[in-house]
């Protein structure tokens, strides 16, 4: 199993930071696309609410890989060229950001009403309270949902392997399909991904309980 | 038009259709192996019985915290090395049934600690056992609050299926690659038809869903 690590620490390193950077990227543009569609839920246009349910529903009942492997397969085919990260990171992207809205949404609909009833009072326009008074409460509140998306996230980014984006999942597979030591070199690719993802799903569960 | 024609042709749709039979069968499975085997695990993570509950608790959370495709990949890549070997859809199905349970048990947890501790206290006032004021009061409770996130982690558990292409199981995306494999024309309407069949089944359990909701508040 050490031999796996000492071995192939450099691609093993390439996949680990490929992963890492690919969930951050993903993580971002989620938040201001989710978001984004969030507010369209709770804004009083009947259109902008329309669009937003449908963005959610439709992003989250049809497998990551498959919105994956679109970008890869059939927008190379017929679109532009994206490489197998780019594709992959987009797909993550689409996915993430509806499960975002969905609990940024919540997180909205948690603020007390008369918080934005308040803030119209005291003359602030609809985006005004929005923005000032609703959004900082509210994240407040999905800061715990928010590490598990992220943690969510970190794991689902093993479908860029499929996609040649050369994350840990990939490296892991190729080091795997070269030394035909399947068995210690996918142990080793998971105790990678726990050092990402446990102390992160131990921090959130701590602050779910601090916050609650 | 004649493209789609083509494309949606009888053979491909029923060979499609086949492979979404296949998913749901998996699926199917799947759920009722984790509910089983989750709700157990995670009643032995509330109850607290020293240091099994402990170690039950550890292994959860390291399953829960690694990607599906990992334990997807090391069931039927890694276990053949030490003897033990499947076919892709018990692979399939094993790998599901083990990360879905880990994911159950913590939701099944949450939901038993999310009642109200007056409840048990209530029970036990009365002259109830710990496992009877569980059963008959606690339980049935948490089963209300635990009906959201269970349905979807089973939709997640269905989409999720489409990773044991990789393991050559003949599910719908794994048939969907084969038909555009034979001629590229069919890749925008085999994508058109994966999304919409995916979207049908997980968007109709999700309304199913909200209903019991609804029900049941």
């Amino acid at each position: 199993m050490i031999n796996v690590f000492t071995q192939h620490w450099q691609e093993l390193l390439l996949g680990f930071g490929n992963t890492l950077l690919c969930s951050v990227i993903a993580l971002f543009f989620s938040l201001i696309i989710g978001s984004t569609f969030a507010i369209f839920e709770v804004l009083p246009y009947k259109v902008l609410h329309i669009i937003g349910r449908v963005y959610i529903e439709v992003f989250r009942n049809i497998p990551l890989l498959v919105i994956g492997m679109f970008f890869y397969v059939v927008v190379p085919q017929f679109f532009v060229t994206l490489d197998g990260f780019t594709a992959g990171t987009i797909g993550l992207t689409l996915y993430t950001s509806s499960f975002i809205a969905e609990t940024v949404r919540a997180g909205i609909q948690a603020v007390d009403d008369g918080q934005m009833e308040g803030a119209r009072a005291n003359g602030l326009t609809f985006m005004q309270a929005m923005w000032h008074i609703i959004l900082p409460q509210a994240f407040r509140y999905v800061i715990p949902p928010l590490g598990n998306q992220f943690i969510n996230l970190v794991k689902n980014s093993s479908v860029l392997a499929f996609v040649a984006g050369f994350d840990l999942m990939y490296q892991g597979d190729a080091i795997a399909s070269t030394t035909f030591d399947t068995f210690n070199t996918y142990i080793v690719v998971g105790i990678l991904y726990l050092i990402i993802t446990l102390p992160l799903s131990y921090y959130m569960r701590y602050l779910e309980k601090k916050l609650a | 038009m004649s493209n789609l024609a083509e494309a949606y042709s009888w053979i491909n749709l029923r060979y499609l259709l086949e492979g979404l039979w296949v998913t749901i069968e998996v699926s199917v499975v799947s759920i009722i192996l984790s509910f089983i085997f989750g709700s157990i695990l995670g009643i032995i993570r509330y109850v607290r019985f020293p240091f099994v509950s402990a170690i039950v608790g550890f292994v959860i959370d390291l399953i829960r915290n690694l990607p599906l495709l990992l334990l997807l990949f090391f069931t039927y890549f890694g276990l053949p090395k030490i003897g033990i070997r499947m076919e892709p859809l018990s692979a399939a199905i094993a790998a599901m049934t083990v990360f879905e349970s880990a994911m159950i048990a913590e939701i099944v947890r949450s939901g038993i600690q999310a009642v109200d501790t007056g409840q048990m206290e209530g029970a036990r006032s009365v002259g109830m056992t710990y496992w009877q004021g569980l059963r008959v009061i606690v339980l049935p409770q948490a089963m209300k609050k635990m009906i959201p996130p269970l349905v979807s982690q089973f939709i997640s558990l269905i989409k999720d299926t489409s990773l044991a292409t990789i393991i050559v199981l003949p599910e719908l995306l794994y048939r969907a690659q084969i038909i555009y494999g034979q001629n590229t024309r069919y890749m925008i309407p085999m994508f058109i038809a994966l999304a919409v069949m995916y979207f049908v089944v997980c968007y109709a359990l999700s309304l199913v869903a909200s209903g019991l909701e609804k029900r049941t508040s």
